[in-house]
């Protein structure tokens, strides 16, 4: 037996007894300073003669961007919150070498007035049972972190244990469905593949997180690539495919750097490349970039990109996973779908399948953002409420201004009103509620944002990232981006949402990819529930959140919004 | 001999050497196109069809994909790349007043040609840093919870570099 294979079966995890630093590096802290605060812990440690032996960790996402720039000082856990490089010098001298701990950069509650020392303590991750981001913010993205804990032992028990059809068939047991927004069931996925005969087969990890408003995939990218492989290798043993790919925006280029480093840390341990393990599976990993364009997320404008084409979307069936890539079949995932695959391994289908209602098997990562107090990831089963996320982790909406609505979805998806905050987030629910769970970005708005902007803003990224390949998409979503512009500017007419409507139903029916079926739904639901703001805006000429800028000054108002000139941002 | 030490001259030296582990590739265009963005800075004519030529792909292909992709650009950027992040998030946080203070303020507007001034504006689709929202990435820095008035002594400091 291999003795990599040996250790990887044994449990272990690391016992914390040692002093170590964790500095968030996810992008929300790398964008107040996190960076100048690692050197000044660094240079500190180093005047004082210690740098040897307190290692200083950049981790992936530690959760709570508002706390940023945060760190974690091991054994005892403690979470330091909104650091400066000056009070990075203070936790040295006061806490590494003093022994105290520095009561004034720990994370105050400002609901209970409470400090709160351990980020496990906090309401925010109190709320959160994290699978998915179980390394995130904890190790480093260097394979040896994630070899102590436990990474590699599913791929492991799949090679030695388990045959390609009881993976799979652990796999459709789960209930997993896909993460990325479609929802489709994994497992049925990987059997499609593995059933379609070819002499050559793919896996490709879609990491064109496209809705702007999501970043979790980012986060699971840069702060936990491993998984992302180990992930990868288990599909592409289960389904025969001996090459696969992450397709990764250029937007994101140090989830680029870290999976690139991370293939090769894998390569040098041989847990890619041939014979993998010594169980006669071969694997090989690389990665494209894309290069800026949304539609790129969907299957086969993914595989057009592959190609190196413009990224046009082509009718299904066939589907990628009859022929794909080179006309190959071709297994497609989600970054956190994978990230799921070696819990669902390691610890058996049914303990996966107890989290979440009927359908809805496992946790769900969503990103907290907008009008919101605590905003970050969010990692809760599938079924918990939206109150619970907005309020009980995100901590409510700052200034006590009144929720109005969650978007969910981005720009394929919808709105969630005051009547849905007690709503069970999963697949069926939101479905019913006119929304989904897409890839799950989470935008919170108050009474200050305007709905009917929000079509606009959303109408507007469609428009601008339909690919122009089919025609309902192509005019439709610019005829109704101009309608939209017109209501928001002051210039709406009776009858614009009759012709909206009409618009949106022609774009759902008849337009060729998943862009330009859910483009309308943002509008379709803020219509739904909204209609007297569209109303007011086209009859009374006025906005009732205040924010759209030609309305308000037409009423003589001088408050500020951000509806108006809508066309100067227009491309 | 005139001719070898111009550094444009170079540069397409460089970008020959480069497209060289391209060729004979299938699905290798946009990685290509890529590296030719890195070496110029923007992808103009003569760049394009110099892809096309070693490549043996029709020009007419190779533009396609240029004028698809948004990562993409047939022109110059100013020595300073200000990208505002219009993603939910920094929507809902005001990016839009924020762009267009940008551009009160710099005197130009996305897309624009920037071979005069310091200052190119472009407008990106979320660089996922939305817990910090509204986001401006100067260059490859990003700079979290941006409001109009933290703009004018950011550019200032930029000007002064």
């Amino acid at each position: 037996m291999s003795t990599l294979l040996g250790e990887l079966i044994r449990e272990r995890v690391r016992p914390e007894t040692e002093h170590r630093l964790l500095i968030c590096g996810g992008i929300p802290c790398s964008s107040k300073g996190c960076r100048e605060v690692k050197e000044s812990l660094d240079d500190e440690l180093r005047r004082r003669g210690i740098a040897a032996e307190i290692p200083v960790e950049i981790v992936g996402c530690i959760g709570d961007c508002s706390l940023g720039p945060a760190i974690i000082v091991y054994p005892e856990g403690i979470l330091y919150q909104k650091l400066t490089p000056d009070d990075a010098r203070t936790i040295v001298r006061q806490h590494l070498i003093g022994g105290q701990i520095v009561e004034t950069l720990l994370h105050r509650d400002p609901r209970s007035d409470e400090i709160l020392r351990q980020r496990e303590t906090m309401p925010f991750y109190r709320g959160q049972t994290r699978l998915v981001l179980r390394n995130c913010g904890v190790i480093s993205a260097h394979i040896d972190d994630y070899l102590k804990y436990r990474g590699y032992a599913a791929l492991a028990r799949a090679l030695t244990e388990m045959s390609p059809q009881e993976v799979i068939g652990e796999v459709k047991a789960s209930g997993l469905r896909g993460r990325g927004g479609g929802g489709f069931p994994t497992g049925c996925k990987w059997k499609l593949v593995r059933e379609t005969p070819a002499d050559e087969k793919f896996v490709i990890c879609n990491a064109d997180e496209g809705d702007p408003g999501a970043f979790m995939d980012r986060n699971i990218l840069e702060g936990d690539p491993h998984s992302i492989i180990e992930g990868m290798l288990i599909a592409g043993y289960a389904t025969g495919a001996r090459r696969g790919y992450i397709y990764v925006r250029a937007e994101y280029p140090i989830a680029v750097h870290r999976c690139r480093e991370a293939i090769r840390q894998a390569r040098q341990k041989k847990l890619l490349g041939k014979n993998i393990l010594e169980k006669g599976f071969s694997f090989e990993l690389e990665i494209r970039t894309g290069a800026g364009a949304f539609v790129c997320g969907e299957e086969t404008a993914l595989i057009s990109s592959l190609h190196g084409t413009r990224g046009d979307p082509e009718p299904r069936p066939p589907f990628p996973a009859q022929k794909g890539l080179w006309g190959k079949p071709t297994l497609i995932n989600n970054v956190e779908t994978l990230a799921n695959i070696p819990l669902i391994i390691l610890h058996g289908a049914a303990r996966f399948a107890e989290l979440g209602p009927e359908g809805s098997a496992g946790t769900k990562v969503f990103a907290l953002a907008g009008k919101v107090r605590h905003t970050g990831l969010v990692e809760v089963p599938l079924g918990t409420t939206l109150r619970q996320i907005v309020y009980d982790i995100g901590g409510g909406i700052p200034g006590d201004k009144r929720f109005k609505a969650a978007q969910t979805g981005g720009p394929s998806g919808g709105c969630l009103g005051e009547e849905s905050l007690d709503l069970p987030m999963d697949y069926d629910s939101l479905h019913r509620a006119g929304s989904i769970i897409g890839s799950g970005g989470l935008i919170v708005m108050d009474e200050d944002s305007c709905m009917v902007d929000l079509a606009r803003f959303y109408l507007d990224f469609n428009q601008d990232e339909s690919c122009g390949k089919c025609t309902p998409c192509r005019i439709g979503s610019k005829r109704m981006l101009e309608l939209l512009q017109g209501i928001t500017g002051g210039r709406g007419e009776e009858g614009d949402l009759e012709k909206l409507e009409q618009l949106a139903l022609l774009m759902k029916n008849s337009s060729l990819c998943g862009l330009g079926r859910t483009a309308p739904n943002p509008l379709i639901s803020t219509l739904r529930l909204f209609r007297d703001e569209y109303l007011a805006h086209i009859r009374e000429r006025r906005c009732p959140a205040g924010a759209c800028r030609a309305l308000s000054r037409q009423q003589g108002s001088a408050e500020e919004g951000n509806c108006a000139e809508v066309e100067t941002v227009d491309r | 001999m005139a001719v070898k030490t111009d550094p444009e001259e170079k540069l397409y030296e460089r970008l020959d050497r480069a497209l060289k582990k391209y060729k004979g590739k299938p699905g290798v265009l946009i990685a290509a196109l890529q590296e030719a963005q890195e070496i110029f800075g923007y992808l103009p004519r003569r760049v394009m069809i110099q892809v096309a030529n070693r490549l043996t792909i029709p020009l007419s292909e190779v533009y396609s994909v240029v004028s698809f992709y948004s990562l993409f650009s047939t022109v110059p950027t100013g020595k300073h790349r200000l990208e505002v992040c219009l993603g939910t998030a920094c929507y809902v946080q005001g990016a839009e007043s924020l762009l267009r203070e940008l551009q009160d303020l710099c005197g130009t507007e996305p897309g624009k040609s920037a071979a005069e001034g310091p200052f190119s504006i472009s407008t990106t689709r979320c660089v996922g840093a939305c817990g910090a929202a509204p986001i401006i990435k100067i260059g490859e820095e990003l700079h979290g919870e941006m409001t109009p008035e933290k703009l004018p002594p950011l550019l200032e400091e930029l000007e002064k570099e």
